[in-house]
């Protein structure tokens, strides 16, 4: 027997700090997204010809020139379609792969090209000659809205308490509308999808996406084919932020139409213009509140409206609407509370999932709120923020606007410790000294808290699969229904795994994502990856070691408590056997080495007709403290420093948490400074590459960046290894740079009067609020 | 006249010559598509997010200098005898990890990885000529790099120690410098080189006289220096420019000679040629030129190409206007002089005859007196295009101010001279209440448009208030600062 080292532990268990599975394959440019995947022989390439008004009946199509172009093998339009011409997400029918009556945005797609290469297919792509019969368009919610434009889905109200009397009995009442900009994910690989045709109706369908069983399901739907026709791979993506939950069906589709009608290999790749001006981002929100408090800056009512530019389809703007308002309580309590929707229909790119989920915008209408009150009273908006916190069990301060307790609230702590370690008071003190002496350069600085739910709020979504084998060498193939899609999150599961057989990580091989391994998942969203995975893998793990165990008793006529695992080993009575022997030994004897693993998550249960529920298995808090500097001459401004405590529970690995919380912070901070979405008055959307659209750099980070994880923290529910999720609560931190800067402006008029200003806060938004308020209001 | 038709240069490890190179094929396209070097990424197609970064080592003056491009706005024509060295090129034998890559595997810099390929080869490029750079130096040299996972936050830890992980003295492209600087030089042309099909020809001018003849045969022809424009006329507007003229290579254009007089300027200089000499000649525009663009384009970009561009929002006209710069345009007929703001005549249009061709800039010392600044207001701080650029130069004398010239972008079709706020400014005392008199003029001078950098309002307003601000840095009564530190 060989000599194991019994007091070892193993390499890279769970909360350990562990460098992301690919990291190597990365930075020597070896990682192979999907476009990097070798050509087949015979390989077409495909290509998406989109509108050019915004709104408009087709009146026909003449895609002559198209076809004679150059290189052109095929057009694709409705007509190809065999199955159903729909790739809306949630079923309504109201999103066609090509429509035929009727345009609704500007660069809509309206037929595919299929060429010998991409190039002769962009460039045919150019050539319809599409007659149109032009009619009045509306971009945004508001004017929709009054034009009578729809809804695109049925708006949500929640409601708790008397609004109307809490009103008007409440001391000070101030009425207020904030616009909060839309955001663009500008992942750096963008949409791309490449089918290979097989024989009967099957196809297999490489892309990059957050939601393999959606693009099957889709694609089957386009093809008129039986899902198990279908096979979805995605190995990785080069980011997805929600961008890639349901926006890759479009190309899927297209592709494995392709694919089957001509039975050649189909790639599909907008470049990036076409990627941001045919795919969706982020709602932007306009939101109306009515707002009463008392003289302390209590809250007693709140009665709020929250219009969405949901775009011409639905895609997930209901939910995601819906997320609005389940957040737009942030970390307060509103004794008495009335929250609507208004999932507005525009001419426009169909907005989707982002980071957040339309939680953040509602974050952003709270903390406006805190802001109002704090001017109207001449207070420290923390000090209004603390007053108005979620209180603990009992204390009747507890009670969500969709009725769910919170139950683990911890953001008093949070924001104590950060209060304190940020040196929060005196920086403050300092920075309102320094202002008073009237230069060009002022300062803010804000403390903000995050309370974010943990749960997808379609109450089946929350389940998830796993599969695990172990091969007769000892080496073990994971594979789970989670995509990765930078987050870590194959990392994290597969040291859950190597947890649960106490192996060392590199005895473990992550596979890629595929719907031939695990069924019916959901997408990798809702910050739900790791809770929902690492539990699946873990009862894969589970089911198969409790048949070891079994076994190993058995073969030694011990007990089964006298079994354990310990570092790359099994303990049978006093017999120690190295892991891979003991593996050979289990083969030989017919142990079954392999296991499907199921997770859903408990406790949960949503009524949205009646508004009531719990949605939410639990909430992940933090708090970040941001301070600025603006320029008053010219709206220019720069973060110079940020402090971050955030609630990740117990970390799985603290370092890839730590990324998380970084990155989402900046990609917060963009949303809300410089990254800005415009459309002309032709409803073109100009913004549409990273030459217009800007997103954060590593000069735009603040000066000084200090983040740390709430290292007491443990999930009270029964998480995987009593972790919290990590992927969006942390992006809301962002919103303390929103609100420093508002601080900053607010000192030209000497914090008379709350700023109002609007996001993104680019310099542009910055200056004209410092003009406005000098000129008084 | 003899001529060559192939391209050849390094690739890696391997000579390359290809015979039939169209123009517009770009660098890119040939690691990806031909070469299957996968390791290079396509994000933009635009050189804005680095992910394709590359480096490009050419000779300059018989050196050997290697400098980071991106790859998917850069023509593989205009790279004849250079010796291109991609993300593959770097990991040592057996695997073993470069020491960029492996700071940056133990900072966790990467997270979904796609534009890590391009941060390593930026950092690589960084390394070799700075191994110990400060923060900002970190976050200058990936100023064209996007991450949208990080934050950017391990990446700039990663930067600042990769000199504890080796030395640039023992990395390969130092030690192979040599036998490279060797085989550049047997690959450099002896004659014009012709490539490609008749409908997207590539001419690379045996030197500057060639070029000449070549304009004159082919009037209508592409200049393309940089390609940091022009790449997206291909890439993003697919509009052909056969036949396309390079003229990078012409080592005659690239001269930089500064005077007591003036800073003369070839119009193949790039941005990062002319830095030091801009410093030096014109501190005020230190700062400024580490905003144009990032580091791949300013290593690609010319300041000729940014004025035969004609752009109104172009970086380097205002400020050069300003200065009072003069632009040497030449052709077969031979070489004509004109203040560079005469040469802007209107949107798209410039004073550039047929065959004509910008050979040089010349930039007129500060006299005296002269107090000059640049400004540029961008929705982003760093490689961002100019929502106003500003290039204000005022000379005063006992405290009169006795000559203004005020150019800005952004305002007008052109890059154009504010001459109501000029004539505001002299002959005026040098104070608050003449700089706010000129400010309040430039409203007579520009009606600018709203687009998506910024609103017709914002523009107005802005620019009058860098006039303010001009003044104020001037104003020794001022204790507080008056812009935004950089550092």
């Amino acid at each position: 027997m060989k000599d194991l080292n019994t007091t070892a532990e193993i390499k890279s268990a769970a909360h350990q700090d562990l460098k992301h599975d690919s990291a190597i394959k990365q930075v020597q440019g070896r990682a192979d997204y999907t476009d990097d995947i070798l050509e087949p022989a015979g390989t077409l390439h495909a290509y998406l010809g989109v509108s050019t008004v915004a709104h408009a009946n087709i009146r026909g199509m003449d895609l002559s020139r198209v076809r004679s172009a150059p290189g052109v093998v095929d057009v694709l339009t409705a007509d190809d379609i065999p199955g159903v011409n729909d790739v809306s997400p949630t079923g309504k029918h109201d999103e066609p792969v090509f429509p035929t009556e009727k345009v609704e945005f500007h660069g809509q797609p309206l037929f595919a090209v299929i060429a010998e290469s991409r190039d002769a297919a962009r460039r045919a792509a150019e050539l319809a000659d599409i007659d149109y019969e032009v009619l009045p368009h509306a971009l945004d919610a508001i004017s929709a809205r009054d034009a009578g434009m729809p809804m695109v889905t049925d708006p949500l109200k929640l409601e708790r308490g008397d609004v109307e009397t809490g009103l008007a009995e409440a001391p000070h009442r101030v009425q207020g509308r904030v616009t909060v900009g839309g955001q663009d994910h500008m992942y750096l690989e963008g949409h791309i999808a490449f089918a290979i045709p097989g024989e009967d109706d099957d196809v297999i369908v490489h892309c990059s996406t957050q939601h393999p069983s959606e693009a099957q399901h889709m694609v089957s739907h386009v093809l008129g084919v039986p899902s198990n026709a279908v096979v979805v791979n995605v190995r990785r993506m080069g980011g997805g932020f929600g961008g890639k939950e349901s926006q890759m069906n479009l190309f899927c589709a297209v592709a494995a139409l392709g694919a089957k009608k001509l039975n050649r290999p189909v790639k599909i790749r907008p470049d990036r213009d076409q990627d941001m001006t045919a795919t969706g981002k982020r709602h932007d929100f306009v939101i109306d509140y009515d707002l009463g408090f008392d003289g302390e800056g209590r809250i007693q009512a709140v009665d709020s409206q929250f219009a969405a530019r949901c775009g011409y389809s639905s895609d997930l703007s209901g939910p995601v609407t819906d997320r609005a308002l389940f957040h737009a309580d942030n970390a307060y309590f509103y004794p008495h509370v009335r929250l609507t929707s208004c999932p507005q229909k525009t001419n426009t790119v169909s907005n989707t999932a982002f980071r957040g989920f339309g939680g953040p915008q509602g974050v952003v209408a709270a903390e406006r709120m805190i802001e109002e009150i704090a001017y109207a009273l001449g207070k420290d908006p923390l000090e209004v923020r603390k007053a108005n916190f979620y209180g603990q069990p009992g204390d009747g301060r507890t009670l969500t606007p969709y009725h769910q307790e919170v139950e683990d609230n911890v953001i008093g702590r949070i924001v104590e410790e950060l209060e304190e370690s940020s040196d929060y008071q005196a920086r403050r003190a300092a920075i309102i000294a320094d202002n008073a002496k009237g230069g060009i350069i002022r300062r803010g600085i804000a403390l903000t808290p995050v309370k974010f739910g943990i749960s997808f709020t379609a109450t089946w979504y929350n389940q998830a699969g796993a599969l695990i084998h172990i091969y007769n060498d000892g080496s073990i193939h994971l594979n789970h229904g989670g995509t990765e899609m930078g987050q870590g999150l194959n990392t994290k599961v597969a040291q859950v795994v190597a947890e649960a057989f106490q192996v060392d990580f590199d005895r473990i091989k992550i596979t890629k994502t595929t719907t031939e391994k695990v069924p019916n998942t959901s997408a990798t969203a809702a910050s739900s990856g790791s809770d929902l995975n690492g539990m699946a893998a873990l009862d894969a793990c589970e089911q198969i070691k409790t048949r070891l165990v079994k076994f190993a008793a058995e073969s030694r006529g011990v007990a089964e408590s006298a079994v354990s695992f310990g570092p790359n080993h099994i303990r049978i009575g006093d017999e120690l056997v190295e892991f891979a022997t003991f593996i050979r030994e289990a083969y030989m004897a017919r142990v079954h080495l392999s296991a499907a693993g199921f997770y859903k998550t408990p406790k949960i249960h949503w009524d949205r007709a009646a508004g009531k529920g719990r949605p939410f298995y639990y909430y992940a808090y933090g708090a970040s403290c941001s301070e600025v500097a603006i320029d008053t001459l010219t709206g220019e401004y720069r973060v110079e420093r940020t402090d971050i405590l955030h609630d990740v529970g117990r970390s799985l690995n603290p370092i890839l948490d730590k990324g998380q919380v970084e990155g989402a912070f900046i990609q917060g901070m963009g949303w809300l400074t410089t990254e800005e979405l415009w459309w002309d008055d032709a409803g073109r959307l100009r913004t549409h590459a990273p030459s217009t659209y800007k997103i954060p750099l590593a000069s735009d980070r603040p000066r000084s960046f200090n983040v740390k994880l709430a290292d007491w923290s443990e999930n009270r529910e029964m998480t995987i290894k009593r972790s919290k999720a990590v992927g969006e609560p942390p992006f809301m931190l962002g919103i303390s740079v929103l609100e420093a800067l508002s601080m900053a402006v607010a000192s030209v008029a000497d914090y008379r009067e709350c700023p109002r200003l609007e996001a993104p806060a680019t310099p542009e938004r910055v200056l004209m609020a410092v003009e406005r308020l000098k000129a008084g209001g | 006249m003899a001529q060559e038709h192939q391209i050849r240069f390094l690739l890696n490890g391997e000579e390359k010559r290809i015979a039939d190179v169209k123009a517009t094929l770009t660098l890119l396209d040939y690691l990806r598509l031909d070469q299957r070097l996968t390791g290079s990424k396509e994000g933009c197609a635009e050189g804005d997010c680095g992910a394709c970064t590359v480096l490009v080592g050419r000779l300059h003056q018989g050196q050997l200098h290697y400098e980071t491009v991106n790859a998917c706005i850069r023509f593989l024509a205009s790279l004849n005898g250079c010796h291109i060295v991609t993300v593959e090129h770097l990991s040592g034998p057996e695997g073993r990890l470069h020491p960029v890559q492996q700071a940056m595997v133990d900072y966790h810099g990467s997270q979904c990885g796609f534009c890590t390929p391009g941060f390593v080869m930026s950092l690589y490029a960084l390394w070799m000529g700075n191994p110990e750079p400060s923060m900002q130096q970190v976050e200058t040299a990936i100023q064209g790099n996007l991450c949208r996972c990080t934050g950017y936050e391990p990446i700039v830890k990663a930067a600042m120690a990769v000199t504890q992980y080796g030395t640039p003295a023992h990395d390969h492209l130092t030690r192979e410098r040599q036998a490279v600087t060797a085989q550049l030089i047997a690959l450099q042309p002896k004659a014009r080189i012709t490539t490609g099909p008749e409908d997207d020809r590539a001419i690379l001018p045996k030197d500057v006289a060639d070029l000449a003849q070549v304009l004159a045969e082919n009037p209508k022809a592409t200049i393309v220096a940089g390609s940091t424009d022009v790449g997206l006329w291909v890439t993003k507007l697919m509009r052909p420019i056969s036949p396309v003229v390079f003229i990078t290579h012409l080592e005659e254009l690239k001269s930089v000679a500064l005077t007591d007089d003036a800073l003369t300027i070839g119009a193949g200089v790039t941005y990062s040629e002319s830095e030091a000499a801009i410093r030096e000649a014109f501190p005020h525009l230190g700062e400024y030129w580490d905003r144009i663009a990032g580091w791949q384009v300013r290593n690609m970009g010319t300041i000729g190409g940014n004025i035969a561009n004609g752009s109104p929002i172009g970086d380097t006209p205002p400020v050069l206007i300003a200065l009072g710069a003069e632009v040497m345009l030449q052709s077969t007929r031979g070489t004509r002089i004109l203040p560079l703001e005469d040469f802007f005549i209107d949107y798209g249009k410039q004073d550039r005859e047929a065959g004509d061709f910008v050979a040089a800039i010349r930039i007129p010392r500060s006299q005296p007196g002269q107090i000059d600044a640049a400004y540029k207001i961008s929705k982003r701080r760093d490689e961002d295009i100019s929502s106003v650029a500003a290039g204000i130069s005022v000379t005063i004398t006992d405290g009169i101010v006795t000559a203004a010239r005020l150019a800005f972008g952004g305002m007008a079709a052109t890059p154009k001279r504010a001459a109501h706020a000029e004539a505001a400014l002299v002959g005026q005392p040098f104070t608050a209440a003449t700089f706010d008199a000129a400010a309040k003029a430039l409203t007579q001078d520009f009606t600018p448009l709203s687009d998506w950098r910024a609103s017709a309002d914002y523009r107005i307003t802005v620019t009058a208030n860098l006039l303010r601000r001009f003044y104020l840095e001037q104003d020794s009564t001022q204790d507080a600062p008056v812009r935004l530190a950089i550092a």
